[in-house]
């Protein structure tokens, strides 16, 4: 049924069909609509679950971990500062091998307190073995969030849904919600591969030496290589089912662009109108979205991008002393192949800033002049300071 | 001793405890009053090791092994998500050590007491990080040395009351035990297990390679500290009532101090500052138990 959603609820209806078990979470903005209709749910019972309103986001990932291994299905959401605090059990989640789900509302990082789109807080998390999708408006998030548990309980590695602040956690935007009887088809209920159980006694996270703890280690690397194809299976069972497809990456008028935008989450959105314009005045631009990082989809990307003779990737995310994180990726993704577009990297929209179709033609023009890049990444909108000594 | 504790032993001897490790005794006596159907949640702390190395484990319940601060929100989760399937009867024992009680999981746990979640934490406390080469915790004694509080900057400053800062949260159960008074630690366990909501066990366990002294007076010197008031046993029943487990005899705090390596380096001025300073506590505590004259 069409609904009139919040990206926030479109996340929150997605859980309530998942039926997950356990809920944590610890309030930040712009997370919180998420998880007050979810604490709604559980209080009325529209959701049989447990919600556990926990002292800090430390706390709350450390509850789902518990719960996890217990044998239930789990969820949270974070944002920014929430999801720093968790870092060292976003390792662990991964390491102990649980399929948590998480919505993760990209927020910028404090200092100065900033509540706005930015993705540095999810991207700094791309080493701790969770799979991260990028999504861009509200069907997406619902469609997403209800794969993920399918995808992280096949692999059992956790999945964190990415959401922009406001432009998506907070828009209001038709979005179709399906039965829940069509759901379980899809979905069925958890089967923990491993358990705590009181009938069969084994310690879980044991002291490992040397050999035993690389060896489970390259099981994840392992894990994360088979999540691409199980990533394309739960696409293709979700597709029979819904007759809706997203793809790892989604390749727009790339198959004659000679430049193609890099984009994620709603940028891509705003970049679809600027690419209709630049068309109609008869440039051949493309837009390659991003949606899966983590495993990052790089034959993908090779073949989509293998024509094209730039490709301009927008960053609202910045590694300090490099550069914008998925430009870092594009360009190891490509590096190794014959011939591959040149790779110019620009940082637009950092701490929530706007990013306009106009900003991303400007972009465009800035590619097409240059012949090859006159920086890494280039900041796009600052005003040239001069600092006192 | 009570007699409908097992008789079965749930922590095997393959363990690889330091000889006369108080926190080793502490495990096995909580165990056998808690029995088979317990679930353990386990942060970092000498037990993280003495469990032993993966693919064994020398405890016959299920440990999940967690991260230092976790100890009271991991087991929120395990007791929420065993609630989900139904199973109310299974004890959720999270087991601690002093840093991962008093220091970095103090938040994780005054969460987990404040919503009053349905489990026993049971710290074990040897009086500063042992497993890491015994630095200094916030359960570190007035006048302790530890390898980072050396020479003249031995430890001036009072250990916490964790007792009394669960006490505060109005906690269903809180109380002390020791490894030299196994009967008292047993009923306590017990009393802990037949109850519901938040229950806290605090074991004092002897730690002879960090406290400097020789493996078979590790009984002697947790017995010592009960009779020399430093370790009142006592409980408490819904953060009010207090009752008083032991009357102890006369001993002197010099007599306890003298025996330890980690003290050696005290003057007799300030063990009669020492001395003073726990007849302060005792009185204290003896006014909270209405005994007060």
């Amino acid at each position: 049924m069409k609904r009139v959603l919040e990206g926030s609820h479109a996340v929150a209806e997605a859980v309530r069909l998942a039926k997950v078990q356990v809920i944590s979470a610890y309030p930040i903005t712009p997370q919180t609509h998420i998880v007050e209709i979810l604490s709604q749910y559980c209080t009325n019972g529209t959701m049989k679950a447990k919600f556990l309103r926990v002292e800090s986001e430390h706390s709350c990932m450390a509850a789902l971990i518990g719960a996890q291994s217990v044998g239930v299905r789990t969820f949270t959401a974070t944002s920014g500062q929430g999801l720093a605090l968790m870092h060292e059990l976003l390792h662990w989640a991964a390491g102990a091998r649980l399929p948590i789900v998480m919505a993760e509302v990209n927020r910028a990082l404090a200092p100065g307190w900033n509540i706005w789109v930015d993705q540095t807080d999810s991207l700094a998390q791309r080493d701790t073995g969770w799979i991260q999708m990028y999504c861009e408006d509200g069907q997406e998030v619902l469609d997403s969030t209800i794969q993920a548990f399918l995808l992280a309980e096949t692999v059992n590695l956790p999945v964190m849904i990415v959401l922009d602040a406001f432009y998506l956690s907070h828009t209001y935007e038709p979005v179709d919600v399906p039965e829940p009887e069509e759901v379980d088809r899809f979905l069925p209920p958890f089967a923990p591969k491993f358990q705590l159980d009181t009938a069969q006694p084994c310690a879980f996270g044991s002291l490992v030496g040397p050999g035993d703890y690389m060896d489970m280690r390259y099981q994840i690397a392992l894990a994360m290589d088979d999540a691409l194809i199980r990533f394309g299976d739960v696409e293709d069972a979700f597709a029979a089912l819904f007759n809706r497809r997203y793809g790892p990456v989604e390749a727009i008028d790339c198959a004659d662009a000679e430049i193609i935008f890099i984009t994620s989450g709603t940028v891509t959105s705003t970049c679809r109108l600027a690419l209709q314009e630049l068309r109609a005045q008869g440039e051949k631009a493309g837009i390659l979205k991003i949606k899966l990082f983590r495993p990052f989809p790089v034959d993908r990307i090779r073949k989509e991008l293998q024509a094209a003779k730039k490709i301009a990737v927008i960053d609202r995310n910045f590694s300090f002393g490099a550069s914008g994180i998925f430009a870092q990726e594009l360009r190891a993704a490509l590096c190794n192949t014959p011939r591959h577009p040149v790779v110019f990297g620009y940082v637009a929209g950092i701490g929530g800033r706007d990013v306009t179709p106009e900003l991303l033609k400007e972009i465009y023009w800035l590619t097409k002049n240059s012949e090859v890049p006159q920086k890494e990444s280039i900041w796009m909108g600052i005003q040239e300071v001069k600092y006192a000594d | 001793m009570p007699t409908d504790v097992l008789d079965r032993e749930l922590v095997h001897s393959g363990h690889v405890g330091c000889p006369g490790c108080g926190a080793t005794i502490a495990m096995r006596f909580v165990l056998k009053a808690l029995g088979e159907k317990t679930i353990m949640v386990l942060p970092a702390c000498c037990w993280s090791v003495i469990a032993g190395p993966y693919p064994q484990s020398a405890l016959k319940i299920p440990v999940l092994h967690a991260a230092f601060e976790t100890g009271g929100a991991t087991a929120t989760g395990v007791r929420a998500a065993l609630d989900m399937k139904g199973d109310t009867e299974t004890t959720v024992l999270t087991w601690a050590g002093d840093g991962g009680t008093f220091d970095i999981g103090f938040q994780s746990l005054s969460g987990a007491v404040e919503r009053d979640e349905n489990f026993i934490y049971v710290c074990y406390d040897n009086e500063a990080y042992m497993n890491t080469g015994v630095q200094r915790s916030s359960s570190t004694p007035y006048g302790a040395w530890t390898t980072t509080t050396t020479g003249k900057d031995w430890k001036k400053l009072r250990k916490k009351n964790i007792v009394e800062a669960l006490v505060a949260h109005r906690i269903p159960y809180a109380a002390t035990a020791s490894i030299a008074f196994p009967e008292d630690l047993l009923r306590k366990a017990q009393k802990a297990k037949n109850m519901k909501g938040s229950r806290f066990l605090h074991i004092y366990a002897s730690c002879p390679t960090g406290w400097r002294i020789p493996s078979e007076m590790s009984i002697k010197i947790a017995r010592m500290a009960v009779q020399t008031n430093i370790f009142p046993l006592y409980e408490v029943e819904e953060g009010l009532r207090y009752t008083i487990n032991y009357r102890p005899k006369e001993y002197l705090v010099r007599e306890y101090f003298r025996l330890q390596g980690r003290f050696k380096h005290l003057t007799e001025k300030d063990l009669d500052q020492i001395q003073q300073m726990v007849n302060e506590d005792w009185e204290l505590l003896l006014r909270k138990a209405g005994e007060h004259v």
